[in-house]
Formats: C-alpha cells, sequence, structure tokens
C-alpha cells in the first residue's frame, strides 16, 4: 500500500503529515523541535527514511538535525543523541552545524563581498540554511542552499560542510544584493539525465548552472527582465523566486520571478515570459505536474507590496500547456477574506496517480489535492507559518 | 590536593532551547580547574567540550564571538560586555551562583 509523507517546516517548529495513497484522512505528527524556525526539511530519494532539517534561530544560530526512521528520532549528525563526548582526541563535535565559507589558498576563493540593501559593499556572513536536497544517488550527499548565498556539499551524512566555492567566486558576486527576505540561495536543482548538472537560483543574483558537478558555475538569465535593473541584458541581480523542471523533460525549466512566469527550453540559456492570463505574475513558489511535464502550477500573489492573493481569493493557478494560458483552480480553497502568503519552498507534488498537489501558507493552513488540483481540503489549519512544503511518495 | 588541582563545579544556567539540545535540566554543570580562575571564555570552552551539539550556539564558529541576541549575567551584573578573559564573579568561580546564559528579548 503506497503512502504520503509531507515534511512541513514552520516558523515555530516541524511537523509531518501521513496518509495513504487515498490521501483523505491525515495523521498529524508534531511539533518537532518546538519553538525554532524549521526553513526546511527533505528525505533522501535512495532512502526516504533518511530526512535533513534545518532548524535555526535568530537566538541559536544554524542546527542541521537529520532523521534515520522517517522523522520518529531525530539527531545533530555525528552527535547522537544521548553522546554528548568530544571525539577520543578532544575536539568537540557540533561540526555538523558549522558553515564556514571556504577562504582557503587551495581553492583560492578568499570572502568577497556583496551589494548591500543601501549599494554599499558588505563582506558574506552566514546567517541560516534556507534549502537542503539530497543527492539522487547518494543519501549521505546533500546540498544546502545558505544566506548569505552560498552552496554548501556534505558527503558524509551532515557530519561536515563544505562550500562549493566556485559558485560565490564566480566572480559577480559584488553585484548580487539581498531581497526582502536576505541574500538566500533557495533553490536547488539536480537534473537526473545529466549527473553534473544543477541550477541554484540566488535572491536576487538569478539563476546559475554548473556542468561539472559543482566545480564552476555560469549564470543563466538571459531573457529575464527586471524593472529595478536599468540594464536590459543584465547578466545578474534578478530576483528569482523558484526553478522547477520535469526530470523527463530536464531541459524546460519553470520559473517564478519577482514578477513574470519565465520558460527556458534550453537548460536556462534564454528564456521566455509565459505569465499569459494570470490575474498576477507576482508570487513565490512554482512546480510542475508529477507525470505530465507541460503541467505547471503556481499561486499569484497581488504585488511586491502586498503580499496576499489577488481579491481575497486564495487560488492556485495550472497551465496543461507549458504556461500562457492558465486556469484558477478553485474548488476547496477559500475564495473570499483569504490574505495569506505562499512561500517559495512551500509546495510540493507528489509521484501518485493521480498527483497530489500540496502548499502551506503563511496562516498556517496545509492544503492539499489528491487530483492534481481539481479539489481542494486542508490537511491542517492552524499550524504556525509556513515555511517549506516537501512531499515523499512512500511504497 | 596541592591547590592547583582543586576542582569546582561552575553551574551554568542555559535558555529553554539550548537545555533542550543538550538534553539538561535547568543547569549544566562543569567540573573545571578552580585556577586559573574560570572566565566566560573557559567556562563556554568548557561547555562546548561536554555538550558538542551547542558548538555554533552561543558563539560564533569561527569569530568565536558571542551571538549578538545572547548576554550573561551572573550575581545581579551584566558581564555581557565584559572581556571574556575577565574572572568571573567569585560567586561563579565556587559554584554557589550560576552563570546565567540569556535570550535577548526581541520579538516572539
Amino acid at each position: 500500500m503506497t503512502a504520503v509523507r509531507v515534511l512541513v517546516g514552520t516558523k515555530k517548529g516541524a511537523f509531518i503529515l501521513t496518509s495513504d495513497g487515498k490521501r483523505e484522512k491525515w495523521t498529524v505528527d508534531g511539533p518537532h523541535f518546538a519553538g525554532w524556525e524549521m526553513y526546511h526539511l527533505k528525505g533522501s530519494p535512495v532512502d526516504p527514511d533518511r530526512i535533513y532539517a534545518s532548524q535555526t534561530s535568530g537566538w541559536f544560530g544554524q542546527i542541521i538535525q537529520r532523521s534515520n526512521d522517517g522523522g520518529e528520532t531525530w539527531e545533530q549528525p555525528g552527535t547522537p543523541a544521548g553522546d554528548s563526548t568530544a571525539t577520543p582526541d578532544g575536539i568537540p563535535m557540533g561540526e555538523s552545524n558549522k558553515f564556514a565559507y571556504d577562504t582557503s589558498p587551495a581553492t583560492g576563493k578568499p570572502l568577497t563581498t556583496h551589494q548591500w540593501y543601501d549599494g554599499t559593499q558588505h563582506p558574506w556572513e552566514f546567517k541560516r540554511v534556507w534549502h537542503l536536497e539530497p543527492s539522487l544517488n547518494d543519501p549521505d550527499t546533500v546540498y544546502a542552499g545558505v544566506e548569505d548565498a552560498a552552496l554548501f556539499r556534505t558527503t558524509d551524512g551532515g557530519k561536515s560542510w563544505h562550500e562549493l566555492a566556485g559558485l560565490r567566486g564566480h566572480g559577480t558576486g559584488p553585484q548580487w544584493q539581498p531581497g526582502a527576505g536576505g541574500m538566500c540561495l533557495h533553490t536547488i536543482v539536480q537534473d537526473a539525465a545529466n549527473p553534473g548538472r544543477m541550477y541554484i537560483a540566488i535572491s536576487a543574483a538569478g539563476v546559475f548552472r554548473t556542468d561539472d558537478g559543482g566545480h564552476s558555475w555560469r549564470p543563466v538569465n538571459r531573457g529575464l527582465k527586471s524593472q529595478y535593473i536599468p540594464d536590459p541584458n543584465a547578466e545578474v541581480g534578478h530576483c528569482v523566486h523558484r526553478i522547477a523542471l520535469h526530470p523527463s523533460r530536464p531541459n524546460v525549466l519553470f520559473m517564478q520571478k519577482h514578477w513574470d512566469i519565465m520558460r527556458s527550453d534550453d537548460a536556462g540559456e534564454t528564456w521566455h515570459e509565459v505569465s499569459g492570463n494570470l490575474p498576477s505574475d507576482f508570487g513565490f513558489p512554482i512546480d510542475v505536474h508529477a507525470h505530465e511535464p507541460e503541467t505547471v502550477y503556481v499561486v499569484p500573489i497581488k504585488s511586491d507590496s502586498e503580499h496576499f492573493p489577488p481579491e481575497g481569493k486564495l487560488r492556485v493557478y495550472r497551465s496543461r500547456t507549458g504556461g500562457n494560458e492558465w486556469e484558477g483552480l478553485t474548488n476547496g480553497l477559500p475564495q473570499s477574506d483569504c490574505y495569506v502568503n505562499i512561500l517559495r519552498d512551500a509546495m510540493a507534488v507528489d509521484a501518485l496517480d493521480p498527483c497530489g498537489i500540496y502548499f502551506g501558507t503563511t496562516g498556517g493552513q496545509v492544503y492539499a489535492s489528491p487530483n492534481g488540483g481539481d479539489k481542494w481540503a486542508p490537511i491542517v489549519r492552524d499550524l504556525p507559518a509556513v515555511l517549506s512544503v516537501e512531499v515523499q511518495t512512500l511504497p | 590536593m596541592k591547590a592547583d588541582d582543586a576542582r569546582v563545579t561552575i553551574r551554568v544556567e542555559l535558555p529553554f532551547h539550548l537545555r533542550t539540545l543538550a538534553g539538561v535540566g535547568a543547569e549544566a554543570k562543569l567540573e573545571m580547574n578552580a585556577v586559573p580562575l574560570p572566565t566566560q571564555r573557559s567556562v563556554v570552552d568548557a561547555l562546548e567540550a561536554k555538550y558538542p551539539m551547542l558548538r555554533g550556539t552561543i558563539r560564533d564558529h569561527q569569530t568565536r564571538q558571542r551571538r549578538p541576541f545572547l548576554r550573561f549575567f551572573a550575581c545581579g551584573r551584566d558581564l555581557t560586555h565584559e572581556s571574556p578573559d575577565c574572572p568571573l564573579p567569585s560567586a561563579v568561580a565556587k559554584g554557589a551562583e550560576p552563570l546565567l546564559i540569556v535570550g535577548a528579548i526581541a520579538g516572539g
């Protein structure tokens, strides 16, 4: 019997929602790490019971948690629960929480500066992990997107993290700048067909692609237009909110930019707008149907100044044509007085047939549609503000 | 026992979330040398050695600077801005009073 496990990160803890394949009755487990900001949880595609979580706090900094049993118990990698001793040679552990920018001469990436809100240059400072992306092939390898924007990788199950410094050292760093949420690397997309290829997105720098497993990177933002950037051909500086692809069509990318829904058919080399008939093309998440690579989902938000649905009506929009033609999905969603936001990491799809779509709101609701968006129902209504939603389809 | 070998139990009161993280009660107890006199730095060193999961939560991993939203108090005094190498008040050094590590009140 198949099952679904939804991993929900909120402003005040993590929750795990489970159901059988019908996706009608749900069990809610949590809060885990109560009181902490849980930016993101994601399971390994290779070993679904291996889940990584980013636990963070303005007071106490960054903690990485790992579960080996589907979220029933957690540990800091390298520091098993109940084991509070240092290593035999007396070195304190806790390395799993350490995200140190690579300034070593060997890799030659001195700590650089980026643009601050006022246009001055500002040194990189680690703040938190926004997104954890487990490898498609190895449960011990995970990529972490952090603020201030950089990409880290662990190959030992989260015990230690090392920066892939070629991204931050690409050379355009002084033109990167923080968006309203900080200067974060929030999206990591792996190409299953091409193991060396990966995309990341940064607010506000844009999309970067590597074709050599993360060693070298180049921006792939041609075709993006951003009002606040005077140069219409600017290579970087774009506030990309989210990108998504379907594994069967790895050269086709969809993007929710600050404003504009964009599409690339050539692995990011060029982009064109597919906002079409949307009531607003501002928003945060974007995702692709598990079995229909031309079916795309977004949640329009009124504007960059008013982060809530247009007209107070919560509508997911679906395009079955890869963009441009969009239909509003409203069945089961509030159609009056709704003023929540849906953050960039708070939408996901399962792999069942029909495909299930899930999203969480800043009002604490997690909605699920077991039929591709035709009908929605809340799994839970009163969680803390939802930061992230991920779905695991279990055998 | 020579005076240099004397040991003392230093008491440290942690904020709620760090207690949970370290799996301790209201106070963490650290066995330390009585000489030299304990300081903020040596106490946090000992705390991180005994509870490695706290590494990075009180001080930055690299700079070893106190995280900005944490403050140190003891014996009714705010020690936050004293040098981390200043000896702690004698009551703390003798284990009679705890060193309080407190989250600054900011937001909910």
